[in-house]
């Protein structure tokens, strides 16, 4: 157990106008942690990923980053290039649509190679053996390697896409609704191949979702959002075993059960 | 002896806010501890609190005062007031339980459901792999059913996997709710048998026993939980 967390959150607000998008959000994340944001839709969940990693500047507030040689840096006072440099080797992205994380007209494989080649990667057969590899633990057939994404199905690209971000050893991933448009049964596959892969790499991730057994089979430890404000927090065993804030009370109570 | 496990002054209360703030008292004043190879049960009629208490221990229900401490490493953690981190530290490490029902993961072979906790703490899957299999073996799992999810099956069958689950790990607190409500007799014998390996081997237990044979057969003493239940002044 390591005994300095890998992002410092500190009174992170967003005001867009008059209105507020998040307010006054702090918390630590630790490494090999994964924390899911919840809440309905417009509660600010979106908003505070995007203020966290980078996507969209906070109103007010920092966010420090513990970078691969110990030292923190706060995002906002990085350059746009070295935040760059951030998404692109030691963070990932997966975004709800994997169309806005892909690029869909260039092959599978090549979708996967260009984040090793963003760190410097040059041998072409190197970067195809890795881009085949990961296809592989992402369950996607390797004949499929020079096939664009395009020709995937919505559950495929999502995996794709997970491949992706993960091919250059990232120790901070971000996921929106990472199984928001899919159906059922892929959903169930989708989780289970990111919980182990979540597992095996010893990642830290940020995981919004307004699917609470998403988070009960993914996270540590949950946010509940209502309004831009963080209303309810703690271990995501004790949060949904046990909800105190009425609106967490109704969130829970609200879960269909199968 | 050691006495790995401290509840002091512990009260717990729902208040439903959807039912207009109804608060729902649970336990007041529960206070006891647990000793290094002492089965304590826990007694009392349904919906006195029993496993309510096993939740609180575990950390899925806050509590509304009192210490739940637990001797971790070489400190003491009051699981009442820990951040998420130390809690799951915890469980990691030091304190098992084995709920009444399996959570399953969709695709997850048995034999790795049962091997997780002792690669969570660092030993090699092959490994544990192969110490899963043994405790699958001496609880009379088909060994058919290994590399299977265990969502389909059996009531009895998910039992053995959530208590072989359980007791893979030299944890040193082991909570039980119900672990042999739905097996046969001689599955039932295989289970108390390894509780009393645990006791042997200094693990402190607290656990809820429904079956009369079972709790004679392992329990050290009964704790009545009715004690802590505010619906006795009330009754």
């Amino acid at each position: 157990m390591t005994d300095t967390p890998l992002l410092k959150v500190r009174d992170v607000s967003k005001f867009y106008g008059n209105r507020i998008g998040c307010s006054n959000v702090a918390f630590d994340l630790w490494p090999g942690e994964v924390l899911a944001i919840v809440g309905e839709s417009g509660s600010g969940k979106t908003t505070l990923l995007n203020c966290l990693s980078t996507r969209l500047m906070p109103t007010t507030g920092t966010v420090e980053y513990q970078m691969r040689d110990g030292g923190y840096r706060d995002l906002y006072h990085m350059t746009e290039a070295e935040r760059r440099f951030l998404m692109r080797t030691d963070w990932g992205f997966v975004h709800q649509n994997p169309a806005d994380g892909l690029r869909m007209t260039v092959s599978a494989g090549a979708n996967v190679g260009e984040r090793l080649m963003a760190i410097g990667d040059r041998h072409y057969g190197k970067i195809r053996e890795t881009a085949s590899n990961w296809l592989e633990r992402v369950e996607i057939n390797t004949d499929r390697i020079d096939d664009q994404p395009r020709a995937f199905s919505g559950g495929m690209r999502q995996r794709l896409q997970i491949a992706r971000n993960l091919v250059t050893g990232p120790r901070l991933v971000f996921m929106d609704e990472p199984t928001g448009g899919l159906d059922v049964s892929v959903q169930a596959r989708l989780l289970d191949l990111v919980r182990g892969l979540v597992n095996d790499l010893g990642l830290s991730a940020i995981v919004v979702t307004h699917d609470l057994a998403v988070a009960r089979l993914l996270s540590h430890r949950m946010m509940v959002m209502k309004d831009g404000h963080v209303i309810e927090q703690g271990l995501t065993d004790r949060v949904l075993d046990d909800p105190r804030e009425p609106y967490t009370q109704l969130l829970v109570s609200s879960i269909l059960q199968v | 002896m050691a006495t790995p496990l401290v509840v002091s002054e512990v009260s717990k209360s729902f208040t439903m806010h959807l039912r207009d703030g109804l608060r729902l008292p649970v336990v007041a004043n529960v206070s006891f501890s647990v000793a290094s190879g002492e089965c304590v049960v826990l007694g009392g009629p349904s919906g006195i609190g029993k496993s309510s208490i096993l939740k609180m221990l575990y950390g899925n229900y806050a509590v509304d005062a009192g210490q739940i401490l637990i001797a971790h490493k070489d400190r003491i953690i009051d699981i009442a007031s820990a951040d998420p981190r130390s809690v799951l530290e915890v469980r990691r490490t030091t304190l098992g339980y084995v709920s009444q029902f399996l959570r399953t993961v969709p695709r997850v072979a048995t034999v790795d459901v049962v091997a997780e906790p002792l690669i969570a703490r660092g030993v090699a899957a092959e490994q544990a792999r192969e110490r899963a299999a043994e405790l699958l073996q001496k609880l009379n799992l088909p060994r058919d059913l290994w590399q299977l999810p265990p969502a389909t099956f059996s009531g009895g069958e998910q039992q053995r996997v959530n208590i072989a689950r359980s007791f893979i790990t030299d944890h040193r607190i082991l909570l039980l709710d119900e672990p042999t409500a739905s097996l046969d007799a001689a599955n039932r014998a295989v289970v108390v048998e390894m509780i009393r390996a645990k006791k042997a081997a200094g693990v402190a237990l607290l656990g809820i026993f429904h079956d009369e044979e079972v709790r004679e057969a392992v329990g050290d003493r009964i704790l009545d939980v009715s004690q802590f239940s505010p619906r006795k002044i009330a009754a």
